[in-house]
Formats: structure tokens, sequence, C-alpha cells
């Protein structure tokens, strides 16, 4: 964990301008990622991954390296795995009993499935937002402060401090700063969903696991949340899943399609919308199934 | 018509058919109960009939008249009533006479047959007595030690006679402070000092601390005995001095009776009163059948033990099955692996409560008053054996067993609470480092409170409700104390206690006096209603509250 942090500040990710990755279509898949690699730092390397649920098999040997610092996107039709994939860095599929895993997931050089990780600690460090806002039953105020109490901190002004600073963040602070102490479930579900952000960055992870954050919002919320999408990458990792394809090609650097369990292809997102290398990808992104 | 039935009316008729019929019912059982309940309380006039049979006998009656009906004459000649042949039906009256240390019968039925027309003289007093009920007559003179003080022709007579009655009833409730506050606490400091002594015999301490101990016994003993003494001379001076005034009265057929004042709760004449004055006896009246003692084999007074022990049990109650049933049904849902076996206790837990409560009952008995209760006596009581202290039936047995009946009520509606709380937020928690306990007791459980309290609703109209299996785990037709009062530990859960659901059943079936318990039966059984909607209203005011403040989380 010390490694990455000194990983962090010294990166070279926040000035570069996006990597000039080749539009060559014939390339292969893996060769395109790895030539992004060479260029981006790596945060979480997939190696064959196979998930199931009871007999039947969601992930297909799926192999994956998201970049630091950048917006990575999952886009698929319904029932592809992308969502079981996204839940798979926080280890939330942890929750479902029939789930089996098999593979590695390497954050920062550690095998989040290894049997000394302690999942809270993970958690902490990848934050997720769901579908559905998710506000718990307390103040706007405590929902942020939620995940830091837990860690223990009850100091007034660290927690004053955190909560301004994650609706800052969040771009969310100058609608509610004068109603912190109201019910949260009396927002509208676009401020629900950048609290429910807000409360994610509070802890400070360094991945933020995003799972279609903007489907059950209206157009304008939407933008919001996308117009958040791109500050937060300045700071953090983030992981996005989504069901529209604009959405994917205005928010993300990198995008990965995915079919029915299998990684189809994955490559930077202007490449892929513009000049997909497989059949499958054209005609999703196309509009012909899906 | 085939149209007609297409087009669903007739559908949208029964269904609107059926909420009629159950509105009616259950305004017709309130009102009913609220009928005959509360018209008991408001004073009735006392009627003087002259009856002349028709062997020219007369005879004066004077009493309330309950209600009248119309009967065959072939019904009143079964019954040895003589009725001209060319009547067919006659109407009765049915009178309340009072009156019973003398005639035996304070519940008459007359045939209108030979009656004079009815009269409502205003000199007709009614006397509620501690004791034979009411006294219907006319006064005579107020006696203070055998002289005649006033006669009804003064015009001071009524002043002087209320004040006479004021007295004695200020000098009755002074005699009750004393016997129960007074004494009581002496009974109660003998008794401990009984059980300290008993305590040495059964674990014989070394000889120089029993010596210590006996003195110390025999010297407080000595001291309550003193007080007890003094306690008992202020007594006798006070029942003396209740015995001051008598009132002189003429009973309808002539016979002068002498009533001490000492046995006189209030005094009326309800033929001289004011629709207002009518009024403020009712309230008046209505408030001491709330806060008063029964007297007369529960026929008479009030029925404040009753509502006391009824809500101080629903409320042990309460404590007792809240933490189990939520703590249960926590555990089933949340950590319980869901497979046969949660499926087999859920089963099970659903099925108990269809157990017939009075099979509650029996167990309670058999398991929680001789098992438990006779453990506890062997290890904790050792000195009072062989009168048992929890070893009986009563009040935390009987809340025990009511906790027992109703768990499966909380368990359900908690489970269900718990259920409906979308998986998203648990998530958001979990996703947040949270653990599950942490989710559990900081997100989940405040959400599922609105349900809790929704089974502890049911819970608390299902218990304040239940006769049966409090017969046998510590109800009593008449307690002699409350279970609350001022002497340590306030609380005392060993005690029996009344309930409303009983006392209605043995005000109604078990007594004596059939007639002069009938409104008390319709009274109670509205007051016990009442007090399950109050209760029902509380429960549900603070669900509300905890509702709104959980609003759209259930969406």
């Amino acid at each position: 964990m010390t490694t990455q942090t000194a990983n962090n500040k010294t990166g070279p990710t926040d000035a570069r301008e996006r990597p000039a990755v080749s539009a060559a279509g014939a390339r292969k898949v893996a060769e395109r990622e790895a030539l992004s690699l060479a260029d981006e730092t790596s945060k979480i390397e997939v190696s064959n991954l196979n998930l199931y649920y009871g007999n039947d098999q969601a992930l297909k040997d799926v192999n994956l390296i998201v970049p630091e610092k950048r917006v990575t996107a999952f886009i698929g039709p319904s029932g592809c795995g992308k969502s079981t994939l996204l839940r798979c860095f926080n280890r939330m599929n942890d929750l479902v009993d029939i789930c089996r895993i098999e593979g590695e997931i390497v954050m920062d050089g550690k095998n989040i499935y290894d049997r000394d990780v302690d999942v809270a600690d993970l958690r902490r460090s990848v934050g997720m937002v769901f579908q559905k806002p998710n506000p718990f039953p307390k103040s706007i105020y405590e929902n942020v402060a939620y995940g830091l109490r837990l860690q223990g901190i009850s100091s007034r002004r660290v927690l004053d401090e955190v909560v301004e600073k994650s609706l800052r963040a969040a771009a969310l602070w100058d609608e509610v700063k004068d109603r912190l102490q109201d019910n949260a479930f009396g927002m509208s579900g676009g401020q629900q969903q950048r609290l429910v952000i807000a409360r994610a960055i509070a802890i400070e992870p360094e991945v933020i696991l995003l799972d279609e954050p903007a489907s059950a919002l209206d157009p304008i919320s939407t933008l919001k949340i996308e117009e958040l999408i791109n500050e937060l990458k300045r700071d953090y990792t983030i992981i996005i899943v989504t069901h529209n394809m604009q959405q994917a090609a205005r928010v993300s650097d990198y995008t990965a399609f995915m079919y029915m369990g299998n990684m189809v292809e994955y490559g930077d997102t202007d490449t892929l919308f513009t000049n997909p290398s497989k059949k499958q990808t054209e005609d999703y992104i196309t509009g012909r199934y899906g | 018509m085939r149209q007609w039935f297409k087009s669903g009316t007739p559908w949208i008729w029964l269904n609107g058919g059926a909420v009629a019929m159950c509105m009616i019912m259950v305004i017709g059982l309130i009102g009913l109960i609220a009928v005959r309940g509360f018209s008991h309380f408001w004073p009735a006039d006392v009627a003087v009939v002259e009856i002349t049979s028709p062997g020219g006998e007369q005879t004066t009656i004077m009493g309330e008249l309950v209600r009248s009906q119309v009967i065959s004459a072939a019904v009143a000649r079964d019954s040895g009533e003589t009725v001209p042949d060319d009547i067919d039906l006659v109407t009765r009256h049915l009178f309340k006479l009072g009156n019973r240390d003398q005639t035996g019968r304070d519940f008459v039925w007359y045939l209108e047959l030979g009656m004079s027309p009815w009269q409502y003289p205003d000199d007709v007093f009614v006397i509620e007595r501690r004791e034979w009920g009411n006294f219907y007559g006319q006064p005579l003179a107020l006696l203070r030690e055998g002289n005649v003080v006033s006669t009804p022709g003064d015009a001071d007579f009524w002043p002087q006679l209320q004040d006479a009655v004021d007295r004695s009833l200020a000098l009755f409730r002074e005699i009750r402070r004393l016997e129960r506050g007074e004494i009581g606490r002496i009974n109660t400091g003998i008794e401990r000092l009984r059980l300290d002594e008993r305590n040495l015999e059964l674990n014989p301490p070394p000889a120089d601390v029993e010596a210590r101990e006996r003195a110390r016994i025999a010297e407080a003993t000595a001291r309550f005995e003193a007080d007890y003494a003094v306690l008992r001379e202020e007594l006798d001076a006070i029942y003396q001095s209740t015995r001051r005034d008598t009132l002189r009265m003429q009973t309808a057929d002539g016979t002068e009776v002498d009533i001490t004042l000492a046995t006189i709760v209030r005094v009326t004449a309800p033929n001289a009163m004011s629709v207002f004055d009518k009024l403020v006896q009712y309230v008046e009246r209505l408030w001491e059948f709330l806060t008063d003692e029964p007297r007369e084999a529960n026929t008479e007074g009030g029925i404040f033990p009753a509502i006391f022990g009824t809500v101080v049990m629903v409320m042990v109650m309460s404590i007792i099955v809240t933490p189990f049933g939520i703590l249960a049904a926590i555990y089933l849902r949340e950590y319980a692996r869901q497979g046969t076996m949660t499926r087999i206790i859920r089963i099970s837990v659903y099925n108990l409560a269809g157990v017939p409560s009075i099979v509650y009952g029996v167990f309670g008995l058999g398991f929680f008053v001789y098992f438990l209760g006779g453990n506890i006596d062997q290890l904790f009581y050792e000195a009072s054996l062989p009168a048992p202290t929890f070893g009986t039936p009563g009040l935390f047995w009987a809340s025990l067993t009511l906790a027992l009946l109703t768990l499966p009520i909380v368990i359900v509606s908690t489970e269900e609470g718990l259920a409906r709380i979308p998986s998203t937020i648990r998530q958001g928690s979990l996703a947040l480092g949270a653990t599950k306990s942490e989710t559990l007791w900081k997100v989940i459980v405040p959400l599922a409170t609105p349900a809790m309290m929704t089974g502890l609703i049911l819970a608390i109209a299902r218990a304040a409700g239940e006769v049966a299996p409090l017969m046998l785990v510590g109800v009593v037709k008449l307690a002699p104390t409350l279970p609350v009062d001022g002497t340590f530990p306030y609380i005392h859960l060993e005690r029996k206690i009344m309930h409303l659901g009983f006392h209605i059943y043995d005000v109604g079936f078990q007594s004596p006096n059939v007639e002069a318990a009938r409104p008390l039966v319709y009274a109670t059984a509205l007051v016990l209603v009442m007090l399950i909607v109050i209760l029902n209203l509380t429960a549900i005011s603070i669900r509300n509250h905890l509702r709104e403040r959980y609003r759209s989380a259930g969406d």
C-alpha cells in the first residue's frame, strides 16, 4: 500500500494528454492493452478471472488492466457480466452465497482475493456507487460522515471538514450547505446520487466503482454526474458501468465491451467507438443488437 | 342484465357491501357497549308506585326503572302472576329497589296491571353504600350521637347532611391511608423480620452473629409493635368518630331504618336534580368508576385496579417480548443460513401464533409458575416457604406467558420489515467498509423500527384482550394490592393482579347479582376497548413518527 501511495505521488498521470493510441483496427485486443499500458500506470490487473453463480459461469477468463486516474467504462448488453465484474473489484460478490471466483485481481501488487485481505479495508479503498441512489435514513451530514464514523473518527472538527470537502468535491455543497441536518430522503434523485458519491469519496478511496450511476436520473442530473466524473478522475481511478453508449463515449478514457461474460474488446474509447476491431463490438455500438 | 354483470358493477356493489357490513358491525358493537355502559352512570329518577293486586292488597314500591318489556299473559301466569283472562299481552317493568339488607331482593319485575300513576317525589334519597348496595327511601332525620340535629323540614337539612357525609368520607380516606400506608409499612417490616429470623434458623451463622441478629430482630419487632399500638389507637378513635352521625330513613313500606354515615358513599336526591346537576353527578360517578376500587364483589365501585393491572401487565410483556422477538427475527433473517432448518423454525414460529391461548396458560402454569417459580423460591426465597413467592401465579408469570403468546407476532412483523429493506442500502453501507454488524445496527435496524413497532402494536392489542391464559397464571378477581406501590422494590412482579378482561368475565358470569352487574359489564368492556385503542394509538403515533423519518427508504 505504501509503495502505491508513492506511486500516486510520482505517477505521471495528471498533466498528461490522453495517450496516443494507435487506431489500427486490425490489432489484437491484447496488443492494444499492452500499448495502453506502456503509457499508463496500471492500478488494477485482472488475470484469467472466472466467476460462477452456482453452475452458471458469469465471467469467462477475463483479462483486463485498469489504468490509474483514468475513467474506464464497461459496456455491453444486459446480463453480459459487466456489473458482476465491477463488483469483483470490491468483493461485493462475496455477499452472494453461491458465487465462486477463480483467477486473480491484483491491485497495487496485491491479489485482493488473497486470504489475508480484510474485506472491509478493501472496500474502504475501493468505493462504490450504485444504480439507484441509496442514501441512509439519516441526515445529509451523517450520510457523508458515516464512513468516517465507522473508522472511529468522531472529532466534530475533522468531520465538519471532511463533510464539506466531500460535498464540494461532489458539487453538492452549494445546494445543501444550509440543510445539512435534513433527512437525505428529502433530496432529489440527482442530489441523492451526488450525495452517495460524496459519501464514497469522504473516506478517500483510491478507486471508485460506478454501477450505472445515472440510469435512474433525469438528463440534467445525468449531465451533472458526468461533469462530476470528469472532475473526479483527477484524483481517483474510476470504473463505470453503463448502458448508455453515448455516456461511455462522453466520460470514459478507456472502454471495455463485454458480451456473455467475455471481454470482447478493450481499448481507448475513441478507437473502440470509431474503429472497433471486432464485429460484435461494431454490431453493438451501431445498435444492431443488445 | 348480462351487460350489467359484464360491466363489473355487481362486483363493486359486493365489495362496497362487504365494507358496509364491517362498518355496521363495528359501529353497532361499540355503540351497544357505549350506550349500555355509559347510561349506567346517569342518575335515574326514582319512581314511587302503588300497586293494587287483584286480591285488593296494596303495596308501595320505590325504585329506578331498569327496563320494561311486553310478555304474553300466559308467561306471566306461569310465573305465578294473576292476569285476567281477557288480556293477552301484559307489560312488565323491572325495578331496582335497592335495600338489599331489608328485603333481600333488589331487582324485581312488576306487572303494569294495578299500578297507580307513577310519582317522582322530590324528597326521595338514593344512598350509595359500601355494603348492601343502594338504599332508596325518604329521610326522616339526621342524628348525631343518637340525638336529632336536623329534620327534612329544616332549611339547612341538606347542607348539614352533605357536611356530615363529607366528614365521614374524609375519615374513611384517613382510615384507608393509615391501614394501607402506615400499617402496610409496618406489616412489610415485620414480615421482613420474620424472614430474617427464618433465615437464621435455616442457615445458622456463628453463635455471636446469631445472637446479635436475634437481638436486632427482637428490638426492631418491638419498635414496630409499639408503632402499631399507637396507630391502632389512632384508628380506633377515628372508627369511633365515624359512627357519630346516623341518617334515619323511611322505606317505601314505611319501615324506619337507621343508616350510619360511616357506610355511606354518596347521598343524592335525583328527582330534585336539574339536568345540569345530573350531568355533574354523572361525570363524578364515571370518574369514580375509573379511579376507585371495586366494592360488593366487584358489582359496585370502580375498576381502577383492573385498568392498572392490565396496563402494567401489558407493559411488562412489551419489555419482555420486544427484545426477544427482535433479536430472534434479526438472527433468522440476517445471520442464519437460509435453508431447511430456518424454514422449519419459521414454520414453527408461524404455527405458534395459532396455538390456542389457553394452551399457553397451561404451559405457563406448569413450566413458569410451578417449575421456574418453584425453583426460584427454593433458591432465593427459602425463608418464606412454604408460602410461595414466585411459585404461585403472579404479574411476572402472566406477562411472561403473554410474551410467549405474542412472540410470533413480533418475530413475523420484524422479519417482514427486515426483508422489505432494499438490498441497495445494505450494499451501500458494506461498500463503505462497514462490517455486517455495523451495517445491521447503524442502518438496517433503524430502518426496520416501524415494522417492529407494528409487531408490538399487534402484540399489545392481542395481549390486552387475552383472558383465558391469564386466569391460570396470575389474574384474580380481587387483588388486595396494586402491583406498583411505594414500598421497595416498587414493582412487585410476584403479586397477583386484576385484569379488565377477566373482570368482565367475573362480573358478568360469576356475580351473584346479575342485574346489578350487567351495566358494569358493558362499562368495563367499553373501558377495555378504549384502553386497547389508546395503547394502539400511542404505538401507531410512535410508528408514524418513525416512518416519517425514514419516509422514502422503502421506495
